[in-house]
């Protein structure tokens, strides 16, 4: 057991370290400040200012840290990927674009696309110039994602795509999306899958955005009439598309940047209670309030020590994949129940909105506690899958579906 | 970085593990809690022959010169079986501080008989206030000419009917700070004056009141400075905190393990009763929450073998978590059982009266949730 880090993961931890430093400076006057005016973030100055962030960023060498060189990565390890997430955060300084393409789409075109997808996409992917959505789940077809109705039929050198996507993530200004679609509605439903590339600008690709309940994130519905997406666009066999879905991605599972980013937030609560008085004495002296927000801080401590030590069965070349959902799980309740704790810390200033007169923080708390409603608990597959997948996969248990 | 155990671990695990289930069957545990002794004399010797008491301590004295996280991945074996008998209070918690805070004679004295196994001992600590700050430590020991003489009572002393030194916490001094004023003494058991009543407990575990009347004690039995005693004993509560939780660890596991392999097995409406979702999720919550318990208590274990700065308040934020963890588990285990959980017979309640005298032990989760309060508000650790 070593918690110490390598001479050249040390190197490379400095070298982020002295980039960030140097570069923050950079950044809009209104980063990291809640009480001055941010654009929205739907909008094009908001847009603009993450590609430019980004575009630093990838010049620097800090998008895909452990996608191979070939691929335009930097050929590193996921310590390294995971070094670079925790003093992103560390350092609150915003992250990379393209998150579904340098997450998703990128790792599955490099395990299971042809060489012609890997040199026409990678490259754009890494440096955001081509900006991916995921496609998968369907009105009908959520977390049974097997059940989805959207069909594709062969037409010569293309397939011929009918039918609706939802909800589907950065659509709006979507180049491309990762795109699953039934080739077989005769074969048992998981056998009748395909995977595809679709270009998010072809014709017959409607897109109607729509906001989640926090109002910031958009989401989009995505209609398919008549597309014709070419066969080269499919990635792995045809009908074995579901499998390529649900193989296990080595994307960095420690958590380790989530981790820090609950470290802040517990750092700048503590702020809040200790100059915030009830009845003559800080909240931060409150001795029902003190237990809970100890206890938030174990459980950030705990998730840490579990993420890392996933951290270190990946580097094993273990599978990781099933086990990681005791920590997605864990941090996906516990976020929930840390947001909630911020709001009743704020008292009835935790409902004023951005913009408004008395608002804490610009109303960043009431965002961050409805947010935590949507991806650490439903996103990626609700926790009642995961736990399904934990009773099966890494306990054994039968099926229960 | 790399958070796992070594080859020299998995090989000390997975004999405690053999050797414990061979030599510690439930018989034996269920035996010792019913019997005046408490431990089995016999396993006793056989665990100090494979090297167990003498694991944490230099080869100089006796010891193997292993880590204190050597030590965590033996007692989460021991907490797997339900050992019983004084191996914690021997080791952990006399036999660390000696080595930490003795002087050259005192630790050739007493540790080769610790790590032989031919000396047993405890910690007299809580009294009948049952606090475990330095207020509440009013056992006096006063100082006779050579001699300090020790009066008062001390509550919750494990294994003193059968230890042949025991380690008080004294006042032996009054001053506003309360942690100023403490001094410790190692105590021949068989001093005039010391008498000895073991309490019936939960689990069966000998926990004693032990009252000292004008027992005397020579000054080369102080351990540490006059009055400068408190960091010896917080440090002793660290230790001891992590060593529970490594025990917790083990047992816990042994109850998912059980409770799985019972959910995999038991038919119920047509199917096992692990296919039922209902069922399945409170197994997934016992998974989580035993991952969890095994990631913090190896750092833990790691931060005090390494001297970590950090090492104190992460202990606290082990015993917090562990504490509620194994309560939690071992009580889900007995509701997957169902009925059957609920007998005297089934091992199961072994391990949900455990999770309790554990909970206690060393301070529970509320404890040690305001150590970590004190701690990252910064006002002072308490």
């Amino acid at each position: 057991m070593d918690f110490n880090y390598s001479p050249q993961e040390e190197a490379f931890r400095r070298e982020v370290r002295d980039w960030l430093a140097e570069n923050m400076r950079e950044l809009p006057v209104w980063w990291g400040r809640p009480d001055v005016p941010a654009p929205e973030i739907d909008s094009d100055e908001y847009r603009d200012f993450t590609f430019w962030w980004h575009r630093k960023l990838y010049d620097a060498g800090f998008v895909g840290i452990a996608w191979p060189k070939d691929y335009g990565g930097r050929g590193a390890t996921l310590t390294e990927q995971a070094i670079f997430n925790e003093e992103l955060a560390r350092h609150r300084a915003p992250g990379p674009a393209n998150a579904i393409g340098i997450g998703w789409a990128g790792p599955t075109i490099i395990a299971a696309g042809t060489e012609e997808q890997k040199k026409r996409f990678l490259p754009k992917i890494l440096s955001a110039e081509e900006i991916w959505a995921q496609a998968f789940s369907e009105p009908e077809a959520g977390s049974d994602l097997a059940g989805i109705q959207t069909r594709a039929v062969e037409d010569g050198d293309d397939f011929v795509v009918n039918g609706q996507k939802w909800p589907t993530g950065a659509a709006e200004r979507g180049d491309w999306a990762i795109l699953l679609v039934r080739t077989d509605p005769n074969a048992p439903r998981h056998r009748g899958i395909s995977y595809l590339l679709l270009d998010m600008h072809a014709p017959g690709v409607t897109v109607r955005p729509f906001k989640w309940m926090d109002g910031d994130s958009s989401n989009c519905e995505v209609f398919l009439d008549n597309v014709r997406i070419p066969k080269k666009m499919l990635v792995g066999q045809k009908n074995l598309g579901f499998y390529i879905a649900m193989s296990t991605l080595e994307f960095e599972r420690s958590q380790l940047g989530a981790t820090v980013g609950r470290e802040n937030t517990i750092s700048d609560l503590i702020k809040i209670m200790k100059r915030t008085e009830r009845d003559g004495r800080p909240l931060s002296q409150d001795e029902v309030l003190r237990q809970e927000l100890a206890q938030h801080w174990i459980e950030t401590k705990v998730m840490k020590y579990m993420g890392l030590r996933m951290l270190t069965s990946q580097l094993k070349g273990e599978a990781t994949g099933p086990k990681a959902n005791l920590g997605f799980v864990m941090a996906g309740e516990s976020i929930q129940r840390l947001q909630d704790f911020a709001m009743r810390i704020l008292g009835p200033y935790g409902q004023l909105s951005r913009g408004s007169r008395h608002a804490i923080d610009n109303g960043r708390w009431l965002r961050s506690y409805l947010s935590s409603r949507g991806v650490p608990t439903i996103g990626g597959g609700p926790v009642e899958i995961k736990r399904n997948i934990i009773a099966m996969r890494v306990l054994g248990l039968p099926r229960s579906y | 970085m790399n958070f796992s155990l070594d080859e020299e671990q998995v090989m000390l695990k997975t004999s405690a593990r053999n050797f414990l289930e061979k030599e510690c069957p439930k018989r034996l545990v269920r035996d010792m809690a019913e019997s005046k002794q408490g431990y089995s004399p016999d396993l006793w010797k056989k665990m100090a022959e494979l090297g167990w008491m003498g694991l944490v301590f230099p080869e100089e004295y006796g010891g193997v010169g292993s880590t204190f996280l050597d030590l965590a991945v033996l007692l989460e074996e021991m907490g797997r079986a339900l050992l019983p008998g004084p191996f914690v209070p021997t080791v952990v918690l006399v036999g660390r501080p000696i080595l930490a805070a003795g002087t050259q004679p005192q630790k050739r004295r007493f540790i080769p008989g610790i790590a032989d196994g031919s000396l047993m001992a405890t910690l007299a600590f809580l009294e009948p206030s049952a606090w475990l700050g330095a207020s509440g430590i009013n056992v006096r020991a006063t100082a006779s000419g050579k001699d300090f003489v020790i009066n008062g009572t001390k509550l919750f002393v494990p294994d003193t009917h059968v230890a042949d030194y025991i380690l008080c916490v004294t006042r032996t001094g009054d001053r506003a700070g309360k942690e100023d004023g403490i001094s410790l003494f190692l105590v021949d058991a068989r001093t005039k004056g010391v008498r000895v009543e073991v309490l019936k407990t939960l689990t069966g575990e000998k926990l004693c009141e032990v009252e000292f009347s004008n027992v005397a004690v020579p000054r080369s039995n102080m351990l540490g400075d006059l009055d400068q005693g408190w960091p010896i004993v917080q440090r002793i509560l660290d230790e001891a905190a992590v060593a529970e939780c490594a025990w917790m660890t083990g047992g816990a596991q042994w109850v998912l393990e059980t409770t799985v392999n019972y959910a995999k097995e038991r038919m119920a409406f047509g199917q096992p009763i692990g296919a039922f979702q209902a069922v399945a999720h409170r197994c997934a919550n016992m998974a989580i929450e035993v991952e969890g318990a095994i990631s913090i208590t190896q750092y833990a274990a790691w931060a005090i073998s390494e001297n970590d700065p950090e090492a104190s308040v992460t202990a606290s934020a082990a015993k917090a978590w562990c504490s509620e963890m194994y309560k939690h588990v071992a009580g889900d285990g007995i509701q997957v059982h169902g009925a059957v959980g609920f007998t005297a017979d089934h091992d199961l309640n072994l391990y949900f009266k455990r999770a309790k005298t554990s909970e206690i032990a060393f301070g529970d989760g509320r404890h040690h949730r305001e150590r970590v309060a004190a701690y990252i508000t910064s006002e002072g650790i308490s």
